[in-house]
């Protein structure tokens, strides 16, 4: 199974997000933003950084990047997608998730190792968690405040689409202590902290978000 | 030259962190006259001539798609001699 990775200009997580892929079992294809190509990959990751230099708002530009099109066709034919902290932004800014990602209400970039809680295990890249599982992941952003409308979060809530969520203080401000959500058909998520950094305990805090990469190998081979 | 100015704000509902900053900031430099601040984005685009109406309203366009994200924010566009 091939999982591609996307580097835009400004990436940082790349190859950590193509190491936690090939950690888990998949080969990791590098996705060039500037190529309409996807090189026959079976799911995407969108990785972190600051991708076209958050000029304009996170993600703003990278959604009409080339690559971008081809990606937006594929997720909405099913194929699995997974954004990461800026790719959580450039999902956003697509509208292959609703919301927003917003300046932290304290103003601070944040980096620390957060503890979530799992509350969806049926996303293409959840389903090697139980619900209710709490992992601990590093989180660093300086706009990770989800926000959207009370109507837009009273459907997430009531279709059980929010996948992870802060556990203890809110970091950043987001509605409801969101950190993940998915979209209707679960095949795409956004995530704000970064599982790629946690996939074994000599480089990350844990082990814990191996389970991610793990998840998108079981549901293609299912 | 005119310029065709459009302005994007944050929405009201949507908590904006900078303007709460920059709200903080003015009374410590003895200026008390802010309830509330709001910061915003604004951007000027030449064009030759007087902007055509075909003009304004591809940039309203534009405006939707790229300078302002409807989720959160609204924009508006105006003529600027």
């Amino acid at each position: 199974m091939k999982v591609g990775v996307v580097t835009f200009p400004g990436t940082l997580d790349d190859r950590d997000a193509a190491r936690a892929a090939t950690y888990a079992g998949t080969e990791a294809v590098s996705l060039w933003h500037g190529d309409a190509d996807l090189k026959g990959v079976d799911a995407v990751i969108l990785p972190g950084g600051f991708s076209y230099g958050d000029y304009l708002r996170c993600g703003a530009i990278s959604r009409f990047a080339p690559v971008m099109e081809k990606i937006i066709d594929a997720a909405n034919g099913g194929m699995p997608l997974l954004g990461i902290c800026n790719g959580f932004q450039v999902l956003c800014e697509a509208q292959l998730l609703p919301g927003a990602l917003t300046r932290n209400h304290e103003l601070h970039f944040l980096c620390r190792d957060q503890k979530l809680e799992i509350t969806n295990n049926a996303t293409a890249w959840t389903t090697s968690f139980k619900v209710g599982q709490e992992i601990v992941i590093p989180l660093k952003n300086g706009e990770g405040s989800f926000q959207c409308d009370d109507a837009t979060l009273a459907k997430l809530e009531g279709e059980g689409r929010i996948i992870a969520r802060y556990v203890g203080e809110n970091p950043n401000g987001s509605r409801n202590k969101i950190a993940g959500i998915t979209n209707e058909r679960g095949n795409v998520v956004g995530l704000m902290p970064h599982p790629e950094h946690a996939i074994d305990t000599l480089t990350g805090p844990t082990a814990d978000g191996l389970a991610f990469f793990t998840s998108v190998l079981s549901a293609m081979v299912k | 030259m005119a310029k065709i100015v459009v302005d994007v704000m944050l929405k009201p509902e949507i908590l904006d962190p900078q303007g709460v900053a920059v709200s903080a900031a003015l009374p410590r430099l003895g200026f008390n006259f802010a309830k509330s601040v709001r910061q915003g984005k604004r951007f000027e685009i030449e064009v030759d001539g007087e902007p055509t109406t075909a003009q304004l309203a591809e940039v309203e366009k534009a405006a939707e798609k790229l300078l302002a994200n409807p989720v959160i924010e609204t924009f508006t566009v105006r003529v600027e001699k």
